[in-house]
């Protein structure tokens, strides 16, 4: 459904901006409010029901599939989408350097999942990382390049507490 | 400091090197952008009508609905293609619109372009189709009967080929028989297909952004059905989440150009998951029977073998995916007596075609199988019956071709062997990850077995029986930069990254920047069949030498000297006659030269009627070794290690390779343990994420992977494609591995004879033979 009123439907706040979203359907999720209303490209969609990550944001902190989040309902929350990161990140390096990224679909989504966890537990264990971006489905890497990624973050900022 | 101080003279980021892509910043911060991504200034929405019905004619179709409707801006069908009505890679088998019959559920039959999706959704809901259904055709081995009804103006028939070689009389002391069934899988890329076509402002010609892995082998296929010049059409690639086989085949490329061309705007096309599932091709479901002779010390003597590819509703690629499997019937190994017989058919199934291993995991999976038995009947370890029939460099195939490819078959089995076994003890170590079916499932450690099984593999490299297969780089030097220009589909693999490699160590300087990947150099052939760092790469660093002489000649002449003294060490050139040196970036200051090659491989043939000819280009060489615990009564698995050895002649980026080695087992994984399409009566029953399982982090296990570099000397640098082989051997070593921890749990003698397998499979087996 379209809306040709330039009524305002609601307002989100994405990587500490507000957004007003005008012409969007209200059943709208945040994927792809985020997509092709506000036009950030960096969450993908790839299933579109919860299964792949791709979609990856944060919710007042919290992980989050943006495709199973309806937009009109998060007005009051704090969105953190992977531009909302700043770039270059200490994740976003070590994935790079790592070989952790080969079509890169999969990536802002992983990119998400991954600093989610760091900033949650500073030391997971292989099992810790495994658990954390089961819900990440990459198809090209078979995961082991994504693994020695997180594990050298993880060493970095050791390093950079000592 | 003197002038004398010899210099370190190597270039960074040459080859043998791991540089990082080029492209990997932005894909981690998400400003890379994917098809799926691109938008332009008053976009349309395109979208597809699909069949729902498996085998019928049509009657009418209706679109004045829709076309009504506000926000919509045209419908179109058959009727409006205004070129070639069918497609297809091999054979134009395949219309861009269904306009009398629809042979499989999902086939296209109109295209609506709106403002935007939901009216698009609303407009296809509003066609009315009128259909008499038919008698659908669904099992392969009734579509090969000549009784069979007829499926397709050209026959339900779309190859057989059989190969025939030796003393067919021979009969081995030892034989071992048996049936196996391949099911059909998904290549499940994440980045679904998507594409924006952007008309000429004088409409006539289009320029179409679209993710694929072929860009001038669409352009080719594309005009023709536009009825226009390929002149006319421009390809650029969008950004490719991924491919592995499905991008080769044409999907929304057509369709999309032709409603940009109708509506004289820009039309975005882009497929959702279930949709995807429709509209791309699949791995080919097989039914193949295999019989081995052997001598009692289990050397092999003859192999007998029946395949049957269901093909689908339409050709794709189907009669090379069935040549590459009846011309890999034996394996790694030797073979003299040989009498295979292969057929691909059309069903009223999905249509299947290109997926990683073409055709050559189906022929793997049965012969990595049989290997099994066959050490089985003659009470030999499964390395040592594969060691004693190991190929080697100079062996003949069955198909009378002589293999020329460097043949380390030994070294990688001796290298499988060398690798130490992982802990005995990993699935008691508490977590629940360790334990098969990990965490919400019941297993307790009690009911654990270890098993270990193995699998090798052969896999040809390149286009096969004739094709004209080439590349086109162009090498562009301006004053010290680098430019190269390709048509190659960078599709995650990394081959731009490579590119660069070659070009700096080729000319010794390190500041080398990519052309966008477009039509408008010439066709580098399609990434797949392991090709694109053998052809794409030999185009690259042919172009570059070419460059390199020019510079040569140019030194030559300014300095007096004979060019062919020249030689460049790492970022230096020197003169060999006299130890002259000047760094590479001095002497090519102010010289711009520009030069463009066509790389092919040699000549190959087709195949004879008995399948005999020099009919493949190279081969490469994998095994591996898969560790996996299995609860036996619920019939659970859980994969502990992968171990591979892998033939790659040369890694020229020692991490990309281990990139793709990781990533084709975890596809090589999933096969043997969760993939499958389910169809019932033609329906996709599981065309989401939710209900089509590919392996997540929490199902990979840790993969050690050793190279064998011996260069190659046929390839360019040495270096054999190595996308494919990972995803081949891994699925038979893994069922192997299960059938191992079902033998030492003192169950089942059942042979294990399908994938993927199902935990009822394993279960069956073992309870019913604890109760006999």
């Amino acid at each position: 459904m379209t809306y040709t009123s330039d009524e305002k439907h609601f307002e989100l706040t994405v990587n500490g901006s507000k957004h007003q979203v005008k012409d969007s359907f209200l059943g709208a999720s945040l994927l792809s409010v985020l997509r092709d209303h506000i036009g950030m490209t960096g969450s993908k969609g790839a299933c579109e029901e919860g299964e792949c990550g791709s979609c990856s944001v944060l919710l007042d902190g919290n992980l989050v599939c943006s495709c199973l989040v309806l937009a009109a309902s998060v007005t009051q929350s704090s969105i953190v989408t992977i531009e909302g990161l700043g770039g270059a990140t200490d994740v976003q390096q070590a994935f790079v350097e790592c070989g952790a990224i080969q079509c890169g679909f999969c990536s802002p989504g992983l990119v998400m999942a991954a600093t989610n966890l760091l900033d949650r537990n500073p030391d997971p264990d292989v099992d810790d990382v495994r658990e954390a971006l089961a819900g990440n489905l990459c198809r090209c890497t078979g995961y082991g390049r994504i693994l020695d990624a997180v594990q050298v973050a993880v060493d970095g900022r050791k390093r950079n507490k000592l | 400091m003197s002038d004398l101080e010899i210099r370190e003279s190597v270039v960074r980021g040459g080859i043998g090197q791991s540089p990082l892509r080029p492209d990997g910043v932005s894909k981690a911060e998400g400003s890379y952008l994917f098809s799926s991504d691109l938008s332009a200034d008053n976009m349309l929405i395109g979208k597809t009508l699909r069949s729902p019905h498996q085998h019928a004619r049509i009657l009418s179709i209706d679109t004045s609905k829709a076309l009504a409707m506000q926000g919509v801006h045209t419908v179109i069908t058959a009727d409006d293609v205004p070129g070639k009505p069918t497609y297809g890679l091999i054979s134009s088998d395949q219309p861009v619109f269904a306009g009398e019959v629809v042979r499989y559920i999902g086939e296209p039959i109109a295209a609506v372009v709106a403002d935007d999706e939901d009216i698009c959704a609303r407009a296809i809901a509003a066609i009315d189709v009128v259909y008499e259904t038919l008698p659908a055709l669904t099992d392969a081995r009734f579509a090969a009967d000549p009784e069979s009804m007829e499926i397709h103006p050209d026959g339900n028939v779309i190859r057989e080929q059989n190969v025939v070689c030796g003393d067919l009389s021979v009969v081995g002391d030892v034989i071992v028989e048996d049936r196996y069934t391949i099911g059909m899988q998904d290549q499940a890329f994440l980045g679904l297909e998507a594409a924006l076509a952007i008309p000429d402002a004088d409409g006539a010609g289009v320029e179409c952004h679209v993710a694929t892995q072929w860009l001038h082998e669409d352009l080719a296929q594309i005009a023709a059905c536009l009825d226009l010049p390929e002149t006319a059409i421009r390809m650029v690639l969008g950004g490719v989440g991924g491919a592995f086989g499905g991008r080769e085949d044409i999907s929304l490329q057509v369709h999309v150009c032709l409603l940009a061309l109708a509506t004289g705007r820009p039309v975005k096309m882009h497929y959702s998951r279930s949709e995807s599932f429709l509209g791309h091709v699949h791995r080919h479901p097989a039914e193949i029977w295999m019989r081995h002779h052997a001598t009692q010390d289990g050397r092999i003597v003859k192999i007998e073998a029946e395949f049957i590819f269901d093909g689908g509703a339409y050709a794709s690629t189907s009669s090379a995916v069935l040549v590459n499997a009846v011309t890999h019937t034996q394996g790694p190994y030797k073979c003299d007596n040989a009498y295979v017989r292969g057929v691909a058919v059309r069903t009223n199934n999905l249509p299947c075609g290109a997926m990683r291993g073409f055709g050559v995991v189906q022929a793997c999976f049965a012969h990595e199988r049989q290997m099994d038995l066959l050490a089985q009947k003659c009470n030999l370890e499964p390395l040592e019956i594969r060691r004693r029939n190991a190929m080697a460099t100079g062996d003949r195939l069955i198909t009378g071709q002589t293999v020329e490819s460097v043949a380390p078959v030994r070294e990688i089995i001796a290298g499988l062997a060398a690798i130490p076994e992982p802990s005995e003890t990993l699935h008691s170590n508490g977590h629940p990850y360790g334990l098969p079916g990990g965490a919400g499932n019941t297993t307790r450690s009690s009911d654990v077995v270890r098993g270990v099984g193995y699998g090798l593999a052969i896999k040809n490299l390149m286009y096969s029986e004739a094709f004209d297969d080439y590349s086109t780089a162009r090498c562009r030097l301006d004053d010290g930069v680098i430019t190269l220009k390709f048509a190659t589909a960078e599709v995650g693999q990394g081959f731009i990254t490579i590119a660069a490699q070659i070009a700096r160590s080729t000319l010794g300087l390190e500041d080398v920047r990519l052309d966008p990947i477009d039509t408008g150099v010439g066709s580098a052939g399609s990434t797949s069949a392991s090709r694109q760092t053998w052809m794409s790469g030999g185009a690259v660093e042919a172009a570059c030498l070419k460059v390199r002489q020019l510079i040569f000649e140019h030194v030559a002449a300014t300095t007096g000297g004979d060019a062919f003294a020249l030689v460049i060490e790492g970022d230096t050139l020197v003169n060999t006659t006299n130890g002259q040196r000047w760094p590479m970036l001095q002497i090519v200051s102010g010289l711009v030269i520009d030069e463009e090659v066509e790389f092919r491989h040699r000549p190959t043939v087709p195949l004879d009627e008995n399948g005999q000819g020099d009919c493949h280009t190279a081969f490469a060489f994998v095994g591996h070794r898969a560790v996996v615990d299995v609860d036996v009564e619920l019939g659970l698995v859980r994969v502990v290690e992968i171990a591979t050895v892998q033939d790659v002649g040369r890694a020229l980026n020692p991490l990309s390779v281990t990139g793709q080695i990781e990533g084709g087992i975890a596809q090589g994984l999933g096969l043997a343990l969760m993939e499958e399409i389910i169809q019932r009566d033609g329906r996709i029953m599981n065309p989401s994420f939710t209900d089509y399982l590919i392996p997540t982090i929490a199902d990979m296990p840790p993969v050690v992977a050793q190279l064998i570099e011996i260069p190659d000397p046929q390839a360019p640098m040495g270096a054999k494609g190595v996308g494919e082989p990972p995803t081949i051997s891994s699925t038979p070593a893994i069922i192997s591995a299960i059938q191992n921890a079902m033998n030492r749990s003192g169950g089942a003698d059942t042979h294990l004879t399908r994938v993927p397998i199902r935990p009822s499979d394993i279960a069956k087996a073992v309870n019913s033979n604890l109760r006999d």
